[in-house]
């Protein structure tokens, strides 16, 4: 079940994760994007940790709701409003449940509609999906996470910034991708799965 | 990395603010963004707000065209970052006269996705958006399966149509046909000598051997189509009007629009040539642009290239707005 401790707790591992990967996030993000993607996944937990922060005793959907808004007005570029529809469409769904297969569902429809990727495509729908999925058969977790990373590395991009580099965007990992995993582990890390 | 900054986090307000500061005549920040808007608040009344804006880095795009006859507003993201939609959204606030907001967007995922979050968040509040999507850049393929083709130096001219035709009262409808109609007569090319340095990322965004060119560059360091080793002028200018004429199929019985980019760190003096060398080229198929701009109109930080834009002028009224007159900075 979702909680505002366990979403404080993922969110503080989460800018732990990130910050310590900031270098790594723009390397992947260099030869198939722009270079940033670190610095603007920082810029993006910052705004959660000082979003979080101002609140006083929020419900979960006010906590999720924060964190979208840090995302969607600190991030920037494409992660910033697909990492803030996700969490967008958790608060909107989370008065009904608490249940974080049925919470990431919600939240992969949204970045699938917001961007308008599809698995295949080399982005983060391309770990979101397939995590969505081991809820369902009982292995989520810290291996099937590399995995679904992993499967980037041999897909031809066709959504956002890489498609540009067709065949060349093979061999190299996502770095959307690669900050979803993050968001995964970390979640395992605050408790998420028992 | 060596540049005139003093952080680069810092990189994004210090140069907005800079930019207000400086040019008053012109612009005003709007309160707690990186956004600007007209100080001459009397020319917008009641028409169309015309708001535009991208990631940084590409100036004088695109704040510098912010003014009488042009942009009513532009937001500036981080440095080739699209800005947030809750920024994009105060722009269309401050500019809003009752008559509704056009969005001129380059056509990145990024900038797209923002864009089309602030046009929500304005539906919500009951503020008309429309919206043109330019994808000028004929390097790239539209295909399903890429984000299709890029939006380049050829949004200026998206800019100085839509912002004449605003400031002569066009409504929204209106600006909506006319941007629809020029959009597929506008067509441009990059040639790149070397890449661009973002600040926060410190090193160039690719490496290009001292006498390598690549054609096709994008404005955010994307990749071409082809390397080779440096021409002369006139063979760079020969390869990117080849490529534009198989897009536009000039015709001497047609009027056209010429705009020559710098892309940041090309000199004047080598666009001027190159300029020489497109008007040749373009006299030998009997053609006389009928307007004609050199300089560096959105460029990518320090990047060292040109593009070419060709403007096919189907409409008569399209030569009237490109030679309407504006107060800007960067125009």
């Amino acid at each position: 079940m979702l909680t505002v401790e366990l979403t404080k707790k993922w969110m503080e591992l989460f800018y732990d994760e990130i910050d310590k990967n900031k270098a790594y996030l723009s390397e992947l993000d260099t030869p198939i994007g722009d270079g940033d993607h670190g610095n603007n996944m920082k810029r993006g937990v910052t705004g959660v940790k000082e979003g979080l922060a101002k609140l006083k005793e929020p419900d979960l959907k006010a906590t999720l709701q924060a964190i979208a808004m840090a995302l969607i007005s600190k991030v920037g570029g494409a992660s910033g409003p697909l990492y803030g529809t996700a969490f967008l469409e958790m608060a909107k769904k989370c008065n009904e449940t608490q249940k974080p297969e049925e919470l990431f569902t919600v939240a992969l429809e949204g970045i699938k509609k917001r961007g308008g990727a599809k698995e295949g495509d080399k982005t983060m729908v391309d770990v979101w999906a397939p995590i969505v999925k081991t809820f369902s058969d009982g292995s989520f977790s810290k291996e099937e996470i590399k995995k679904a990373v992993e499967s980037t590395k041999d897909m031809e991009a066709r959504k956002g910034r890489a498609s540009y580099l067709g065949e060349r965007s093979i061999g190299h990992l996502d770095p959307g991708a690669m900050s979803s995993g993050y968001l995964f582990e970390t979640f395992i890390d605050a408790g998420g799965t028992k | 990395m060596k540049k005139i900054i003093n952080s680069p986090q810092d990189v994004v307000p210090e140069m907005v603010d800079g930019l207000v500061r400086s040019y008053p005549e012109y612009l005003e920040r709007i309160p707690d963004t990186e956004a600007v808007v007209r100080s001459d608040k009397a020319s917008m009344k009641g028409k169309v707000g015309i708001v535009s804006g991208g990631g940084s880095g590409h100036e004088p795009a695109h704040a510098g065209f912010v003014g009488k006859g042009m942009l009513s507003a532009a937001v500036c993201g981080q440095v080739f970052t699209s800005p947030t939609p809750d920024q994009i959204y105060k722009a269309i606030q401050a500019v809003d006269q009752g008559k509704g907001v056009f969005l001129v967007i380059k056509n990145y995922s990024g900038d797209v996705m923002n864009f089309e979050m602030a046009k929500d968040m304005a539906d919500v509040d009951g503020i008309k958006v429309k919206s043109i999507i330019v994808d000028d850049d004929i390097a790239v393929e539209n295909s399903l399966y890429t984000q299709g083709k890029r939006g380049v130096a050829g949004t200026v001219i998206m800019h100085k149509l839509v912002g004449a035709a605003a400031d002569q009262g066009a409504s929204l409808d209106e600006l909506e046909e006319l941007a629809k109609n020029a959009l597929p007569h506008i067509s441009t090319l990059a040639v790149a000598l070397s890449a661009a340095t973002v600040p926060e990322v410190g090193k160039p965004g690719f490496e290009l051997a001292d006498d390598e060119i690549e054609y096709g560059v994008g404005i955010h360091s994307e990749p071409g189509y082809r390397r080779e080793k440096i021409k002369t002028s006139k063979k760079l200018v020969g390869e990117l009007i080849t490529k534009l004429d198989e897009q536009q199929h000039l015709d001497p019985e047609k009027q056209y629009a010429v705009l020559v980019n710098g892309m940041g760190a090309t000199p004047l003096m080598e666009q001027y040539i190159f300029s020489h060398d497109v008007l040749d080229k373009l006299a030998e198929k009997k053609i006389k642009p009928a307007f004609m701009k050199v300089g560096n109109y959105m460029t990518s930080i320090d990047m060292a290239g040109i593009s070419l834009t060709i403007f096919e002028l189907t409409d008569k009224k399209w030569l009237e707005y490109l030679n309407y007159s504006v107060e800007t900075v960067g125009w």
